[in-house]
């Protein structure tokens, strides 16, 4: 009986440790995109476990809803994606699917960037025949630092509001996190000034947030209408107005194909730069900004 | 009793460690934070102040051309349209080599909308489809079709569900009429299918597809590798059930599994059981007999399927849109026991015990080789040995396999110009029944409106 009741206490105790360390139990985050599970990697640290749904190499646009995938955010506790209809092809799917009613949309636990930032290029008319266009706006802005610092914000303080238990830490590394990216800002504008006013031939739609940060000028567009393969009329048409109106070098993604965008660097001998289109893996946001910014820089004239 | 105090205080440091040193720096870390956090509020608002001034700087120079490009922060909708709304436009050429009125799938007795088809030119089933969150715990979706049959234009009640979202711990729940989760085509709407028409045995099983009322559960496990469990319980009304019961008519049992090989390759595996105890009256045949009183199978009974089902998919670095594999396998086995009449005939009625066995299977392949384009490769293949007291009756209702084996062999190639629209050639040989069929269709299927969903 007395040895019992020694057993009891020694087991109560361990109950409460283990309750009071579920406080520092890691939060699950599904993030639909690279930069989106870096920049919460780097906010979250130790307290978040972070799965990227897609790679650098993959196009958002074009993700099936694979079982691995439901899987995932089935466990997720929070979801970090671009929103703006960039992943209306799959993400909603998953969601419906994944029996998860934490991260249904209006939930604290549904975090869409666009949510928390103006868009670039909301087309005034919504129509097909433009191409596969997101009526909310460009929704490829993670190219451009300062949404990333706003985004930033709001992802910290969402954070918080999941898992109130770390907030001491996340409002840390929140703030570090400010500090270092608004560093590394005016220092990218001073050390990558060269690149301002530089003239490009772009094969998707998708650096217009690039364009305005650094002063690029695109003057042509491989893509006839978003999403839609170009045509050899279309490019022998660019390649007309390239005559007209010349360019420095062209922009690809490096997950697209580059095929016409070599044909054209064959007519014209411009320098194609395949940029990586987010974060590889173990990288962070800082580091693949410096790595597409040399890039370029590298491919200057 | 000391040393298990003891005990339970290095247990509570042991386990709490981080908590300690947490409360007696706190105080410290959170003036140390105050201090950063003022500084840093600062430089960012400068930082914002600047953006502004580019953005508002920006927007000058657009307006000139563009009323406005800049957008408020949006809203969670997913979608312009509220609800998602889009319809279907299907229309097709075909030519057949032997006329559809005498298509016929010897033992299997057809019904529903089995069959090849109108030849010549003819629009398939246009279908309006409307869907939405109804709000942050159910959504809701109905699908329209509209086609033509006889002359005729009727309007068919697809799909018309509600479904829980928000229940959370991996549960869902769906109420309403919806296709059923019996094998890995079933699921899917015809217009997503790769092949103009339905595999054989579904034509032969199911009418081309499953569709009940009722109720389905599904439950995803806590796992890495996606694991689904799954029931129905269906009202039976409709084929291959037609059961005039009230109540639970039919239902279903499913578990998937699947998950991802490194980044380019990932699978699923299927299995499902449908079940139906009370069936009674279930008519068939009907649109194959033709001229004079006709004499429609009716079947009282019970009946079993199940099935398998097997899919993999390879893409390049996981990015499917320039360049993909896509390799499917299904099996199905029906096992079926009661009594056959026929319906108009005699007095007496025709009738015979009725033990019958049906199965088959289909594999096909899908290589989209450029982003606009996909070829495939379909080969169906079915199979049945039925008994009964009455050889004669069993044969007048189509389920005597006549010795022979129903198979096809189909090949695709699709032009998708964009994420909305198809055109598919297909080219099939037919052997469903003795005589040897040549079968070629253009095919056209365009979607209007809101984005569709991408399946696995």
């Amino acid at each position: 009986m007395f040895y019992q009741g020694e057993k009891s206490v020694w087991l109560g105790v361990l109950l409460l440790s283990l309750c009071s360390n579920a406080a520092y139990a890691q939060i699950n985050v599904f993030a639909c995109e690279p930069e989106w599970a870096a920049l919460t990697q780097e906010l979250g640290g130790s307290a978040v476990k972070v799965y990227s749904a897609t790679t650098a190499q993959q196009d958002p646009h074009h993700i099936q809803a694979r079982p691995s995938l439901i899987a995932k955010v089935r466990r997720a506790d929070l979801l970090v994606c671009t929103g703006a209809e960039l992943e209306v092809g799959w993400l909603p799917l998953l969601l419906r699917r994944s029996g998860n009613g934490n991260i249904q949309p209006n939930r604290p636990g549904h975090f869409m960037a666009a949510d928390h930032i103006t868009l670039l290029e909301k087309p005034a008319v919504l129509d097909r025949s433009l191409g596969d266009i997101h009526a909310a706006g460009n929704p490829h802005f993670h190219f451009d630092p300062y949404r990333i610092l706003q985004i930033a914000k709001a992802l910290t303080t969402r954070m918080a509001k999941i898992d109130p238990a770390n907030n001491d830490l996340y409002q840390k590394n929140g703030l570090d996190f400010s500090r270092k990216w608004s560093q590394a800002i005016t220092q990218w504008e001073q050390q990558f000034r060269a690149l301002r006013g530089r003239r490009i031939v772009v094969s998707h739609n998708s650096w217009v947030y690039l364009e305005q940060w650094l002063g690029l000028k695109k003057v042509a567009t491989l893509e006839p209408k978003p999403g839609i393969p170009p045509s050899s009329t279309h490019l022998s048409k660019v390649l007309a107005e390239l005559k007209q109106n010349p360019a420095e070098m062209i922009l690809v993604a490096d997950y697209q194909s580059d095929k016409s965008a070599r044909w054209l660097a064959q007519k014209t001998a411009l320098p194609v730069v395949g940029l990586p289109f987010s974060v590889a893996e173990k990288e962070s946001l800082m580091q693949w900004f410096d790595r597409f910014l040399n890039q370029l820089l590298e491919a200057v004239p | 009793m000391h040393k298990t105090l003891l005990m339970a205080a290095i247990t509570a440091t042991l386990f709490n460690s981080n908590m300690v040193f947490a409360e007696s720096e706190t105080d410290s870390i959170k003036q140390q934070l105050d201090a950063l956090k003022k500084d840093y509020e600062q430089r960012i608002q400068a930082l914002e102040a600047r953006q502004l001034k580019r953005d508002s700087n920006l927007k000058k120079v657009k307006v000139k051309s563009a009323l406005t490009n800049t957008s408020r922060p949006v809203s969670t909708g997913s979608n312009t349209f509220n609800p998602a709304i889009s319809l279907i436009l299907d229309g097709r050429y075909a030519r057949f080599d032997n006329g559809p009125e005498n298509y016929e799938l010897p033992g299997f007795a057809l019904a529903g909308e089995a069959g090849l088809g109108e030849k010549g030119l003819s629009i398939g089933h246009s279908e309006l489809i409307i869907s939405a969150n109804i709000d942050d715990k159910f959504y809701g979706k109905m699908t329209l079709a509209l086609a033509e049959h006889e002359g005729a234009t009727e309007v068919e009640l697809e799909e018309a569900f509600i479904q829980a979202l928000g229940l959370g711990n991996g549960m869902t729940v769906k109420a309403g009429r919806f296709f059923s989760a019996i094998g890995y085509l079933n699921k899917q709407h015809a217009h997503y299918w790769d092949f103009a028409d339905a595999p054989l045995i579904y034509r032969g099983l199911f009418g081309n597809q499953l569709i009940d009322d009722g109720l389905q559960f599904t439950y995803i496990a806590p796992t890495d590798t996606f694991l689904q469990l799954g029931a129905e319980a269906l009202s039976g009304s409709r084929h291959p059930a037609s059961g005039r019961t009230n109540g639970i008519g039919a239902w279903t049992a499913f578990a998937d599994i699947g998950g991802d090989i490194g980044i380019e390759h990932s699978w699923q595996l299927g299995l499902s059981h449908w079940q139906a105890n009370e069936i009674e009256g279930r008519e068939s045949g009907g649109h194959a007999a033709h001229g004079g009183a006709a004499e429609t199978p009716s079947f009282t009974g019970d009946s079993k399927i199940n099935a398998l089902d097997l899919v993999y998919k390879w893409a390049p670095n996981g990015n499917p849109k320039n360049q993909s594999l896509k390799l499917q396998f299904e099996y199905f086995d029906r096992k079926e026991n009661g009594t056959v009449s026929m319906l108009n005939s005699g007095p007496p009625v025709e009738t015979t015990s009725y033990d019958g066995h049906q199965k088959g299977w289909y594999a096909q392949a899908i290589y989209q080789f450029k982003p606009q384009w996909r070829a495939g490769l379909r080969y169906d293949q079915l199979d049945s040995n039925s008994t009964g007291s009455d050889v004669a009756v069993l044969g007048e209702a189509g389920l005597d396999n006549e010795g022979h084996t129903p198979k096809r062999t189909s090949a695709m190639l699709e032009w998708l110009p964009s994420e909305f629209s198809r055109v598919r050639l297909q080219y099939n040989r037919d052997d469903s029944y003795e005589k040897t069929d040549n079968q070629l269709l253009l095919q056209y299927t365009m979607s209007l409106g809101s984005h569709g969903a991408h399946q696995f």
